[in-house]
């Protein structure tokens, strides 16, 4: 995890749900790339975020090491849904958001703070903007902007990418 | 915790104290007031903290026989870096925060680490939820990653209302925070003590 | 290539694939992930008609709380329940597994499943891997022959017991048995000694926290309260931290519309005309 670093926040809105990742790639302390793909899109409305080692997040799946977040919409209901792993596949469903990645800590303090219920689509964007983008700040191996998904179920059925870079 | 205002400082700490994943104590402030104008926060091994409290409140004493004046807080910094550094090869493990007034009456915060090496600040959050509370710090006193705001000087009331806040998050996720808060107001008239509950499991 | 890296495995067991990689990407200095453990406290406690089975609800990461309302009880049959203690996904997938075991043994045989079948083929799992599974259990259920209390440990032994606790809150927990227990409890009682034990682990053991969830198995029963009792509740957030919109600096935006995706098909037969012969 150390070895790379990575930043992943998935938040559940009203009617909508978001995934953030941050763009850095690095080795240790050196950073190598500042636009690698962290969040991969899996199906419509599906979104799956994959912090760890960089060479196991493009393999992915089986026993490597990454700690995996999952971010969409039900595809009959459009119920919005985020979960998270451990390395060993240990699940966990919360009514809230989920974060992984190397500054989990700062992560988790931001959105503890920031999230609250039935976030309208702009209101999560910056929620979760704010709280990927502070919380790499304080973080040496993860930033370099990051990009942000956001999935909108009304009755019109679309989703909405954003990406934003640091200034 | 510290945050520094215009014309006061507040300092504040949760009051548990742990050791593994058992509560030794439900009700121990880790803020210690050192004078009217300065209070110091300390947290680490509390050993450490009890032995260095006596020794800075010691040597208050002894500046202020000697010089008939009260210490002042930028005074009581540099005083704590010499202290620590002198032990720079078997340190005290104890991580510092002092908040209080500057000679000019602005509020200042200094924060440490273990072996004396010491930075003015105008917030600063230590300890084991210290990278939990940082970024909130960051952007709520810093305004970082905020286009367009307007950069406000806080008031008394909100820095209050956002140590609260912070310490209510870092108490939902950080095992070692809990049970309550005690905060610190400094101001020219001295200072005021605030305490809020906060979950203790 | 995709295919063969993606391919799982189709014999039983776990992959040591990666098991030299890991060991040579640890000599390297890079730390493994860290997987969720339940600090937890569970309890269970054997009363007059049945079994009251308890857990608390914290996951935790280190010293971080990974999940703050996770479900520790998880389900073996209709009429047995199991706490989980340890290491997450151990206690999760080693529950599932015996329950799908016990779910086919109930499909051969036709008879209710007992409680100690689910008990020894628990306590052979854990014991084939030498305590490598970390899963602490509680074990408790109702069948023909009466009612059930085991605890089993991460090695595989097993103890049978009118009450029981497990977890690094065990000790606060059994505090409260000892204080309280009787035998042939009414259920009122044995509900509120078991969140008692329970709550005892969530304020003093700082792996435990969150609420307190019951699942009381009688003959003919099964409650599963969750929460049974929210033991602590969040803080009230005294400021607001909605940001203005546009507060983040954005480089590119783009809208793109979905695709639908098939949810569902339906095949309609029309009225069959008969045919024109004239």
């Amino acid at each position: 995890m150390e070895y790379n670093g990575a930043a992943i926040i998935a938040m559940k809105g009203k009617n909508c749900v978001a995934i953030a990742a941050d763009r850095r790639f690095g080795v240790q302390a050196q950073t190598v790339g500042t636009n690698f793909q962290k969040i991969f899109e899996m199906g419509p409305r599906l979104f799956i975020g994959l912090p760890g080692l960089a060479t196991d997040v493009q393999t992915v799946f089986g026993p490597y090491f990454v700690e995996p977040v999952i971010a969409g919409l039900d595809p009959k209901t459009f119920e919005p849904f985020v979960a998270s792993m451990d390395l060993i596949g240990c699940p966990m469903v919360p009514d809230d958001f989920v974060v992984s990645g190397t500054c989990s800590e700062q992560m988790y303090g931001m959105c503890e703070s920031l999230w609250e219920p039935d976030l309208e689509p702009d209101d999560l964007f910056e929620t979760i903007s704010q709280a990927l983008l502070n919380a790499v700040d304080r973080d040496a191996v993860s930033g370099w902007g990051a990009v942000v998904y956001v999935m909108i179920s009304l009755k019109f059925l679309t989703k909405k990418k954003t990406r934003y870079k640091r200034h | 915790m510290a945050i520094a205002g215009e014309d006061f400082s507040v300092i504040a700490s949760d009051t548990r104290l742990s050791q593994g994943f058992s509560i030794h104590s439900r009700d121990l402030p880790k803020t210690y007031k050192l004078s009217n104008s300065t209070v110091l926060g300390a947290c680490g091994f509390h050993g450490d903290v009890l032995t260095l409290t006596k020794v800075i409140n010691a040597r208050l004493k002894i500046y202020e026989n000697e010089h008939h004046k009260k210490m002042s807080t930028t005074a009581i910094a540099a005083m704590l870096s010499t202290m620590l550094y002198y032990r720079r090869f078997f340190p005290y493990y104890v991580y510092n925060i002092v908040a209080g007034l500057d000679d000019e009456g602005k509020g200042c915060v200094f924060s440490f680490d273990p072996v004396g090496s010491y930075e003015r600040e105008s917030y600063r959050a230590g300890g084991s939820a210290s990278s939990m509370l940082q970024p909130l710090l960051d952007n709520q006193i810093g305004f970082k990653n905020q286009q367009g705001v307007e950069r406000l000087p806080l008031s008394k009331d909100k820095v209050v209302n956002l140590v609260k806040d912070v310490f209510i998050s870092a108490s939902e996720r950080d095992i070692y925070t809990g049970d309550g808060i005690i905060i610190n107001i400094i101001t020219k008239d001295g200072v005021q003590e605030e305490r809020f509950p906060l979950r203790r499991d | 290539m995709a295919a063969t890296l993606a391919a799982e495995p189709i014999t039983g067991g776990f992959s040591f694939e990666n098991c030299r990689r890991n060991a040579s990407l640890e000599k390297m200095g890079i730390k493994p992930p860290t997987a969720y453990k339940t600090g937890t406290t569970i309890a269970g406690v054997v009363f007059k008609d049945g079994v009251v089975l308890g857990a608390d609800t914290r996951a935790t990461e280190d010293t971080v709380v990974a999940d703050k309302n996770c479900s520790k009880i998880h389900y073996i049959a209709p009429n047995i329940y199991c706490c989980g203690a340890g290491t997450a996904a151990d206690t999760e997938m080693t529950t599932n597994m015996i329950s799908s075991q016990i779910e086919l043994h109930r499909l051969n045989t036709g008879r209710t499943p007992r409680v100690c079948t689910a008990n020894r083929l628990l306590k052979q799992f854990l014991f084939r891997y030498h305590g490598y599974i970390s899963a602490a259990l509680v074990l408790g259920g109702v069948d023909t022959t009466g009612s059930y209390l085991y605890s089993i440990h991460p090695h595989g032994s097993t103890d049978k017991l009118p009450y029981v606790t497990m977890g690094s809150g065990s000790l606060a927990a059994m505090a409260v048995f000892e204080d309280g227990f009787k035998a042939e409890m009414e259920k009122e009682k044995a509900m509120k000694l078991v969140r008692d034990a329970i709550a005892a682990g969530i304020f003093n053991d700082l792996g435990s926290g969150s609420n307190v969830d019951l699942c009381i198995i009688t003959k003919d029963k099964v409650e599963y309260l969750r929460p049974y009792d929210e033991a602590n509740l969040k803080g009230v957030r005294q400021g607001n931290y909605r940001y203005k919109k546009g507060t983040t600096a954005v480089l590119k935006k783009e809208v793109v519309k979905s695709m639908f995706e098939v949810v569902k098909t339906q095949v309609k037969t029309t009225k069959p005309e008969s045919m024109d012969t004239t």
